[in-house]
C-alpha cells in the first residue's frame, strides 16, 4: 500500500529535551489507507514522535511532506493549514471542559472551516452519530465517561476531514469496560480507510489492524515490518507483545 | 439626639449621591483593570521574554508603591507633566485601575496556568490559530475561574476608593468627612458611611456570586472534593 505516493512523509525528526536526545532521526512514509502501529517501551518516544508529526512539538531538525508537497513548518499560516489535515486524538481525550459534546466538535468547524451555525452543528451531529453518541451532544465533558469523552473526541478530530489521524495511546487512559468501545470506533475508522498512525498498547488492535509495525526505542526505530514478518519468536516486537499479553491475562497465542 | 436624627436626615441624601461617584469610581476602575489585567495576563503567560519581563515589572511596581503615593504622584506628577487636566474623579479611576490591572493580571494569569494544557494542544491539532484557541478555550475557562479572587479584589478596590478624597473627589468618605466636621456628629456620619460601603460591597460581592453559579460548567461540583 505504501507504493503509491505517500500522503504523509516525514523524514529524519530528531528532538531533544535538556539536551537528552529523545528522538534521534524518525522517518516515517504512510500510504493512503494505511495504518502504522508504534510499539515499544515507555520512554522510547512513540508520544513525543507523533506530537512532532503535527508539530504540536517543534523538532529541532525534520522535514515534512503531506501529499509530496513539501511543508514549512516554520510559517505558522502554514503549520495551521497542515494540522487541520492531520487529526489527533490524545490518551487524555482533552475536551474543550466548557462547551458541549456538540461545541466542541462545532467550534474548530466555525473557527477553523468558517462553517455557519447550521451547516457546523448539521456536521458535528452527523460525526457523533457515527461515534453513537447522538443522545449525548447537550451534555458537557464532566458529565461524560472517559470512553465517551474519547468518542467525542475523534468525532472533533474526524469533522475536520483530516487526510491522516494521528492516535497517542487513545485507550490508555479508559477502564477495561470502556476501552471496547473506543476500540469499535477505531475498527470502523480503518474499515473506512482512514491512514492513521497510532501507539497503543493494545494487543488486539496491534494485531488485526496494522499494515505495519513501527518498535520504538531509545529514540530510534529499532524493528518495523508486517505483524506477520515482526510478530514471530525472537524479535523484540514478538518479546514486547509476549510482555502485554501476559499482563493483560490473554497469554501468548 | 434629635438634632443628629435630622443631620443625618439632612445629610443622607448627599452622602447617598457620593456613593453614585464611588460606583462610577470602582466601576470605571474595575473595568479598567480587567481589560489591561486580562491583556497583561495573557502576554505573561504566551508572550515572548521581553515583554514578560515589561509585564512584570509593571506589576512590580504597582504592587509595591502604596496607592496614596500613586495618586499624589499621578495626580500631581505624571498627569500634570503630562499636560492631562483631569478631575480628581478621572485621575482617580485612572490610578485605581492602573494598580488593580497588576493584581488582576496576577488573577488572570494564575487562572490561565490551571488551565490543563492538553486542552491548548487539541485546538491546535484541529487548526485553530493561538489566538483563537486563547479567545474562544483559554478565556471562557479562565475567567470563570478567576471570578471568586476578582470578587475579593473587587471588595479591595471598593474601600481603596475611600482614598480619592485626598484628591478632593467627591465621593462618599470625602462627602462625610464634611459633614462630620462641620456638625461634629462624627459617631453618627461615619457609621452612615461604613454602613453605604459595606451595603455596597455586600451588593457587589453577592452579584458576583450570583454571576459564577450562573456560568459555571454542568458537571462540576461546587462543593469541592
Amino acid at each position: 500500500m505504501t507504493r503509491q505516493n505517500p500522503i504523509l512523509r516525514v523524514e529524519n525528526i530528531t528532538k531533544s529535551f535538556g539536551g537528552e536526545p529523545i528522538l534521534k532521526g524518525v522517518n516515517l512514509s504512510l500510504g493512503k489507507g494505511e495504518i502504522k502501529i508504534l510499539i515499544g517501551p515507555s520512554g522510547g518516544g512513540k508520544s513525543t514522535f507523533l506530537q512532532c508529526m503535527n508539530c504540536l512539538i517543534s523538532p529541532d531538525s525534520g522535514k515534512y511532506w503531506l501529499e509530496e508537497k513539501p511543508v514549512d513548518i516554520t510559517s505558522k499560516k502554514v503549520l495551521y493549514h497542515y494540522r487541520q489535515q492531520v487529526g489527533m486524538i490524545f490518551q487524555d481525550f482533552n475536551l474543550f471542559d466548557h462547551l458541549t459534546a456538540l461545541d466542541n466538535v462545532t467550534l474548530a468547524l466555525r473557527k477553523v472551516k468558517g462553517m455557519d451555525k447550521k451547516a457546523a452543528a448539521r456536521r458535528a451531529m452527523t460525526e457523533l452519530s457515527q461515534v453513537g453518541l447522538e443522545d449525548k451532544i447537550r451534555l458537557y465533558p464532566a458529565e461524560l465517561s472517559g470512553g465517551q469523552k474519547q468518542r467525542v473526541a475523534i468525532a472533533r478530530a474526524l469533522a475536520m476531514d483530516p487526510k491522516v489521524l494521528l492516535l497517542d495511546e487513545p485507550t490508555s487512559a479508559l477502564d477495561p469496560d470502556l476501552t471496547g468501545e473506543v476500540i469499535d470506533v477505531i475498527r470502523n475508522l480503518a474499515k473506512k480507510g482512514m491512514t492513521m498512525v497510532m501507539a497503543t498498547h493494545q494487543i488486539s488492535l496491534i494485531r488485526t489492524l496494522a499494515d505495519e509495525i513501527l518498535f520504538m526505542e531509545a529514540g530510534f526505530v529499532v524493528e518495523q515490518g508486517s505483524p506477520k514478518a515482526l510478530l514471530v519468536p525472537g524479535t523484540r516486537s514478538q518479546g514486547f507483545c509476549d510482555k502485554l499479553n501476559s499482563l493483560s491475562g490473554e497469554g501468548p497465542e | 439626639m434629635l438634632e443628629a436624627v435630622s443631620i443625618i436626615k439632612g445629610a443622607l441624601p448627599y452622602l447617598l449621591a457620593g456613593s453614585l461617584i464611588t460606583a462610577g469610581i470602582v466601576i470605571g476602575a474595575m473595568a479598567l483593570g480587567l481589560v489591561l489585567g486580562l491583556s497583561m495576563a495573557v502576554g505573561q503567560v504566551y508572550g515572548g521574554n521581553a515583554l514578560k519581563r515589561a509585564l512584570g515589572t509593571y506589576v512590580w511596581f504597582f504592587q509595591g508603591v502604596p496607592i496614596l503615593v500613586l495618586l499624589f504622584l499621578f495626580y500631581f506628577g505624571v498627569f500634570h507633566y503630562m499636560g492631562l487636566n483631569l478631575s480628581a474623579v478621572a485621575a482617580v479611576t485612572i490610578v485605581l485601575g492602573m494598580t488593580t490591572a497588576a493584581y488582576q493580571a496576577n488573577i488572570f494569569r494564575g487562572a490561565i496556568l490551571a488551565l490543563p494544557q492538553g486542552q491548548f494542544k487539541a485546538a491546535s491539532t484541529l487548526g485553530m490559530s493561538d489566538i483563537q484557541t486563547i479567545l474562544t478555550i483559554i478565556l471562557p475557562q479562565a475567567l470563570r475561574l478567576s471570578i471568586p479572587a476578582w470578587s475579593n479584589e473587587f471588595s479591595i478596590v471598593l474601600k481603596d476608593s475611600a482614598l480619592a478624597f485626598v484628591l478632593g473627589a467627591p465621593e462618599i468618605m470625602a462627602r462625610a468627612k464634611f459633614v462630620a466636621s462641620r456638625t461634629y456628629q462624627h459617631l453618627p456620619i461615619y457609621i452612615i458611611a461604613g454602613l453605604i460601603y459595606f451595603i455596597l460591597t455586600w451588593a457587589g460581592v453577592r452579584a458576583l456570586a450570583k454571576l459564577e453559579k450562573t456560568v459555571r460548567i454542568p458537571g462540576y461540583s461546587n462543593k469541592g472534593m
